[in-house]
């Protein structure tokens, strides 16, 4: 390690760096501290140890002036001129972060004819919406989209830069952070402010959600990352918030996209199941793919989304989209029906978040058992067809 | 449709074999040993991709790895799959990197390559579980990258048209060569090597490279090129399980009806 170094002279072997080194990186070898590779450079040892052994050789070589950056910036996801709704708990997010910093909430939007669901945004206390307008940003391009974010990045100096984990998002971020050398973390389910340091404190599930990790961004501007959606508190409307409209400016040359969109496709109709509030899902204990038949019918009536465990997808039952897990969604509904479903490491990876878990099942040891907040221990053949007929006739509908 | 072969590049990690780490209590730190290694579940699509390019176009696939000399071991499984060459870019300052820096060093590896049509990525990987590494490289090389392919439909001299999918929506794109995509695994079916090959790629030589191999910023490798730091891992509180409904059929639908209704679904 050429960051970190232990001064030998002063070093009394003690001990109590290890302690507090949350990696592991401190040991002692010959009556001396040694920090190994595992050394995230987190420094937590240097104003622990009690003889002052341990410094840090020298400051990042990227040295930006930091506080030239300020503010809290919001992507602005639109799909066919609307707003995502992951924006808008960017934005109250976004709004309590810029209100412990006492800076402003901004908001960037990217599409054609978006002026007005622009200027509504402030209505949910933004501060500045910035619109780039033009037919060619109408869809999402990474090209372009790329380029014009990296002139806003590079003329409003964001402290701080909140892209949603969209699809679109996780494509667009990780491409912009490289261009603006910064770090990026992926998929935040917690965003903090550090009192101390007023750094962002951004928490993510790693792992497949078996382990949380929390991360900063020190030296390089602006902090960024994509957030989950469905985990932050969407922003209430604020009756007659201040704020203003930005047009933004551009170059032409900035919406050059090298690749071409040829045509596009609306894969099937139904709620995608990021976005429903609502998710039944059927797995193996189907026992055949028209067992989807059920599940559709029960979501339907539910006015949810159809979602499937990987088991199924595999055997061809249902299509991909539909997928709940780690090789497929992370989904966060309202209720979420696993029917069944034995409840894999990787299905609860991608559903456990939800508000409310109802699971059935015909073993009594499934896993899914183990997280949901109620459970029916039998055949799903005969607890869903009740279902659907109870709640057929609690909706005056015919049986 | 293409007449010249393809020159195909596959970036692949090494991951743990299992999700279900464990943090060590006293430490706070991940507990690494014992756990195997595997490649990266989603990088196994981009290999299978690229060895059936290489059936229809003809041209060669190098699999590229960034990490610990022990990554050697999934390199010779993408060889015993089908890849004709390895390299492996592994330097003691090359560890700590987040995705910025990982993007960094292999891009500094691809130019050491030198010429390429295509270069294919999983989706993620199963232990960070970023996704941020495949556009990151795209764009440290300056060529155009395509999240989410599901489908390659054609490739020609100086293009490719592909169909990737964004939730919902399935968009077919034309993009130059070369260019960079993620693949998800409605791509393909990843095959298991055969016997021949695995005896092969037992055998084979792995071209290895350390920092001084590339030319590259040594300040923006490992930990000093990393922006990101981690600065505490736990694990998530356990959501705990709730209630078991009894009785027949009848009176669990009873209860699950009466519970939609307190949770006001119904």
């Amino acid at each position: 390690m050429n960051h970190i170094k232990v001064i030998e002279e002063k070093c009394t072997g003690c001990g109590v760096c290890i302690q507090v080194c949350p990696f592991g990186a401190i040991s002692i070898i010959e009556g001396l501290a040694t920090i190994s590779e595992d050394c995230q450079l987190c420094l937590a040892c240097v104003p622990a140890c009690p003889s002052g052994a341990i410094e840090t050789l020298e400051e990042r070589r990227r040295k930006l002036d930091l506080s030239q950056y300020k503010g809290v910036l919001v992507f602005g996801e639109q799909r066919e001129g609307r707003i995502a709704p992951v924006v808008y708990e960017l934005i109250g997010k976004g709004r309590e972060i810029a209100d412990k910093l006492g800076e402003e909430l901004s908001c960037v939007v990217l599409g054609t004819d978006i002026r007005k669901q622009a200027k509504d945004l402030i209505n949910y206390g933004v501060d500045k919406v910035y619109i780039y307008d033009d037919p060619c940003l109408a869809i999402f391009r990474d090209d372009p989209y790329t380029d014009l974010l990296t002139d806003l990045v590079t003329k409003v100096s964001p402290s701080i830069f909140l892209i949603g984990a969209t699809s679109i998002g996780r494509s667009l971020a990780p491409r912009l952070a490289s261009r603006l050398k910064t770090g990026l973390t992926a998929d935040c389910t917690g965003l903090e402010i550090d009192q101390k340091s007023k750094l962002l404190l951004q928490t993510r599930p790693a792992f497949g959600g078996n382990v949380m990790a929390t991360i900063i961004c020190q030296d390089s501007r602006p902090q960024m990352t994509t957030v989950r959606y469905k985990i932050m508190k969407r922003a209430e409307r604020i009756r007659g918030y201040n704020g203003e409209v930005i047009q933004m400016g551009f170059d032409r040359e900035m919406l050059t996209d090298r690749a071409k969109v040829k045509g596009f496709t609306k894969e099937e109709a139904g709620i995608s199941i990021t976005e429903a509030e609502i998710i039944v899902s059927g797995g193996k204990g189907l026992g055949s793919p028209d067992g989807f038949k059920l599940i559709r019918e029960l979501a339907d009536l539910l006015g949810g989304a159809v979602g499937a465990s990987r088991t199924v997808v595999d055997e061809g039952w249902i299509s991909y989209p539909h997928q709940v897990g780690l090789s497929g969604k992370t989904v966060r509904p309202r209720l979420y029906i696993a029917c069944g479903i034995s409840g894999s490491v990787q299905h609860l990876a991608g559903m456990s978040g939800s508000d409310i878990i109802v699971a059935i099942n015909k073993d009594p040891s499934a896993p899914i058992f183990k997280v949901a907040d109620l459970g029916l221990m039998g055949d799903l053949y005969d607890v869903v067809p009740r279902l659907i007929k109870r709640i057929k006739e609690l909706k005056g509908l015919k049986g | 449709m293409r007449d010249k072969g393809l020159n195909t590049i596959v970036c692949i990690k090494q991951v743990p074999a299992t999700t279900e780490v464990m943090i060590d209590s006293k430490t706070g730190t991940l507990v690494r040993e014992g756990v195997e290694s595997t490649v990266n579940p989603f990088d196994m699509y981009a290999i299978e991709e690229g060895i059936r390019l290489r059936e229809r176009y003809g041209g060669i696939v190098t699999a590229v790895s960034m990490g610990p000399p022990q990554a050697d071991a999934s390199l010779r499984e993408a060889l015993a799959m089908g890849c004709d060459t390895a390299i492996l870019l592994t330097d003691r300052t090359f560890a700590g990197a987040d995705t910025l820096a990982t993007a960094y060093t292999l891009a500094s590896g691809i130019r050491k390559i030198g010429t390429y049509d295509l270069i294919i990525c999983g989706l993620k990987t199963t232990d960070g579980d970023t996704g941020q590494v495949g556009p990151g490289l795209a764009e440290e090389l300056g060529i155009p990258h395509v999240s989410y392919v599901r489908k390659i439909l054609d490739v020609k001299e100086d293009a490719i048209i592909l169909e990737r999918s964004l939730d919902d929506i399935y968009e077919e794109i034309e993009a130059p060569l070369p260019c960079l995509i993620t693949v998800t695994k409605e791509i393909n079916e990843p095959r298991l090597p055969s016997f021949k090959l695995k005896l092969m790629a037992k055998r084979a030589q792995i071209n290895v490279w350390n920092a001084k191999h590339l030319a590259g910023d040594p300040g923006r490798f490992g930990l000093e090129g990393s922006p990101t730091r981690v600065v505490k891992v736990f694990h998530p509180p356990p959501r705990a399980g709730g209630e078991m409904a009894t009785g027949d059929p009848k009176t669990q639908v009873d209860r699950l009806v009466q519970r939609l209704k307190e949770w006001t679904v119904l």
